[in-house]
């Protein structure tokens, strides 16, 4: 556990110009400010707002399919030495198939009430994108999608998806052509229409106010997770388990229960190949803090402070950097935050599969692979929620390749 | 501050000139062409250099500068060996330097440690366009305890309210950015100064140079009817660009600056 700086976790944050301890801040150019300014002000006006409240829970419920359920996977508990009692949170049950739709329907709803009729996002291997796609057809949106030029070739699927549903889809050439460029080029476009458009960031990073307002639409997770175990188990669970890229499903997951000091927060980063490989996109485990993307929080960086590309089996965990409330919660001790391989998610996905039918996200199987290390470690009549963040449709193919079948 | 910033606006203002401040991303196409252009600037005029230090994720950089930036960084710069290029550049001119990159390469290298080398290296000033005043603090405080400006900038979206902020934190010279969006050449036949700038002068007296997608002398001639100094970025990189390979590439870069400035000095000054 990351303990070095002598920081307390304060739960009232961020502060009132964005930073979560040293964390966050707004690193972007001043043409962006005055609507950073402007977005965090609205933001906290509409986000009070009942009738808002009211909109977004009747999507949320009648359209994405809220709350999703919260299972006790028995089978899996048993396999793990049936110490702890695992309950899986299904946000892969959520339409679209993950805990993307959340935030872009929140956001979506946010750009209506701000008079944007047109809507830009980023997406790395089309999850976000498709989201933002699908709120914004129902919202009635213009929406065009950033899209790295090597993820649109190796994610044919999810572009023709996101056409399907009305947006446009750029391509972007500089760089690496991943989601770290189509990050970069999102920014460059919101900066240069600002005035009509919304820039709908797919995770709890970027500059301040898009962290909060993130953590904030993705924390249904949390709070239905919260009600759920005190009902089905009559207590809180001892541990909160989910994967980190930028970090949006364990931040929803985590945040609501931040201030139950007994429940114990782990975020899984992605080792890909290895942490000692240099070949894996564990930001908080093996990077430094830099400032990317907006805000400061761990990056991977070279010597020189160039960031470097990440790698991940997982498309949703290959970003160099990672929200910035992570960062805080690491360097307080709040959550701990640790990485598993490539092959142990691909093993997490089977194991998944066999015990409980569900195909699990990549992404998620790296929680999974950390719950399954954890379990037996843990003491009798322990309780885990684990946030299930995607289904593993959209990732068959590599599936198959990581277990050297041809589909 | 008594810099060489100062100094040569103070100059520029008594022969009734404006400045002309040629951008050059550091170490494009390769480290071994920096300094050559760099005196072939000097020579065509330039009053002050904006070297820019290339970042792998640049989020206010245009097509053309991010370009040269990968290749400059393809081709091993790093922000120590532009420190040494600006001290040798330091050895023969004296026009100010003022580096121009993202945060992160600064702020990993260390802020205090880094101050200290660019004062020693010859450096003026440091220009950080992701650095907003309110998360300036720290390296305003490393830059101006070595004598270095930390330079602010001005969007077109900027409020009163920003400006008078950011006029407080202010050294050296106040950059007026053209237009929304990033930097690079464009074609658009005028940009809406005369309202921002004016404005600007009501909360701040220091010096005002505009830039973002100024590229011939005509623009550079508009803009000096408001500004104290025109910034030419994307239009260098391009013309540095298309004429790497020819052996008048230092001519060539000369002969553009000379052009880019001759709409800076006054009519009666420049037939002399």
């Amino acid at each position: 556990m990351m303990n070095a700086d002598p920081m307390t976790y304060n739960p009232a944050t961020p502060d009132k110009s964005g930073h979560f301890g040293q964390f966050g801040g707004r690193y972007v150019p001043e043409t962006l400010m005055s609507s950073l300014i402007e977005l965090e002000r609205q933001y906290l006006a509409i986000v009070g707002d009942e009738q808002f409240r009211a909109e977004l829970d009747g999507l949320l419920r009648d359209y994405a399919g809220r709350p999703t359920p919260l299972w006790n996977a028995r089978r899996l508990s048993a396999e793990l030495g049936g110490k702890c009692r695992i309950y899986l949170k299904r946000e892969d049950l959520c339409h679209t198939g993950a805990h993307k739709i959340n935030n872009t329907l929140g956001q979506a709803l946010l750009a209506r009430r701000l008079g944007k009729q047109r809507v830009i996002a980023e997406t790395g291997a089309g999850q976000h994108g498709v989201a933002t796609a699908t709120a914004a057809a129902l919202l009635e949106l213009e929406c065009d999608v950033f899209m790295g030029a090597e993820d649109i070739e190796r994610q044919k699927l999810n572009v023709f998806r996101m056409e399907l549903l009305g947006a446009r889809v750029i391509s972007v050439e500089s760089g690496s052509g991943t989601l770290k460029d189509a990050t970069n080029e999102a920014m460059r476009g919101w900066m240069a229409r600002c005035d009509d458009t919304h820039y709908i960031i797919g995770s709890v990073v970027g500059p301040h106010p898009f962290p909060m307002i993130v953590r904030d639409f993705q924390s249904v997770i949390g709070s239905e997770a919260r009600a759920q175990i005190l009902e089905k188990e009559g207590r809180l669970p001892d541990v909160l388990m989910a994967c980190v890229g930028g970090g949006s499903n364990a931040m929803g997951l985590f945040y609501p229960f931040r201030l139950d000091d007994k429940v114990e927060m782990y975020g899984v980063e992605a080792a890909g190949e290895g942490l000692e490989t240099g070949r894996h996109a564990a930001s908080i485990c093996k990077g430094g803090v830099g400032v990317f993307h907006g805000s400061k929080s761990f990056v991977l960086q070279t010597p020189d402070g160039q960031i470097t590309p990440a790698h991940s089996i997982s498309a949703g965990l290959d970003y160099p950097g990672t929200g910035p409330e992570h960062s805080y919660f690491s360097s307080t001790g709040r959550a701990r935050y640790t990485a598993v391989t490539d092959a142990e998610a691909l093993e997490a996905v089977q194991l998944l599969c066999r015990t409980e039918g569900i195909i699990p996200a990549l992404e998620s199987a790296h929680a999974i692979a950390y719950a399954a290390k954890l379990a037996p470690d843990l003491p009798p009549d322990s309780l885990m929620i684990l946030c299930l963040s995607g289904r593993g449709d959209k990732d068959v193919y590599s599936i198959a390749r990581g277990l050297g079948k041809t589909i | 501050m008594n810099s060489r910033i100062a100094r040569i606006f103070e100059q520029l203002q008594q022969r009734g000139e404006r400045a002309l401040i040629p951008y050059l991303t550091a170490g494009f196409p390769a480290p071994g062409f920096t300094l050559p252009l760099l005196d072939a600037l000097v020579r065509g005029g330039a009053d002050i250099i904006e070297l820019g230090v290339p970042f792998s994720d640049p989020i206010a950089d245009g097509p053309t500068i991010q370009r040269a930036s990968q290749e400059a960084l393809a081709a091993g710069t790093t922000l120590q060996g532009i420190l040494e290029m600006v001290h040798e550049f330091r050895r023969k001119h004296d026009t100010p330097i003022v580096l121009f990159g993202a945060y992160n390469p600064f702020f990993h290298y260390g802020l205090e440690r880094f101050a200290g080398d660019a004062a020693r290296a010859g450096t003026d000033a440091v220009l950080v366009p992701d650095l907003p005043v309110e998360e300036c603090a720290e390296a305003a405080h490393c830059l101006s305890d070595k004598g270095l400006h930390l330079i602010c900038l001005v969007a077109p979206t900027t409020t009163s309210e920003r400006k008078a902020l950011i006029a407080q934190h202010a050294s050296g010279f106040i950059y007026y950015i053209s237009v929304k969006g990033v930097t690079g050449a464009r074609n658009s036949a005028s940009f809406k100064l005369d309202e921002p700038i004016r404005d600007l002068r009501r909360v701040t007296n220091l010096p005002v140079v505009v830039g973002f997608g100024i590229a011939r002398p005509d623009q550079a001639a508009e803009v000096a009817q408001y500004a104290d100094g025109v910034v030419v970025g994307s239009a260098l990189i391009d013309l540095i660009s298309a004429n790497r390979g020819e052996k008048d590439l230092g001519a060539r870069v000369e002969e553009y600056t000379r052009a880019m400035k001759a709409p800076l000095i006054p009519a009666s000054a420049s037939r002399n």
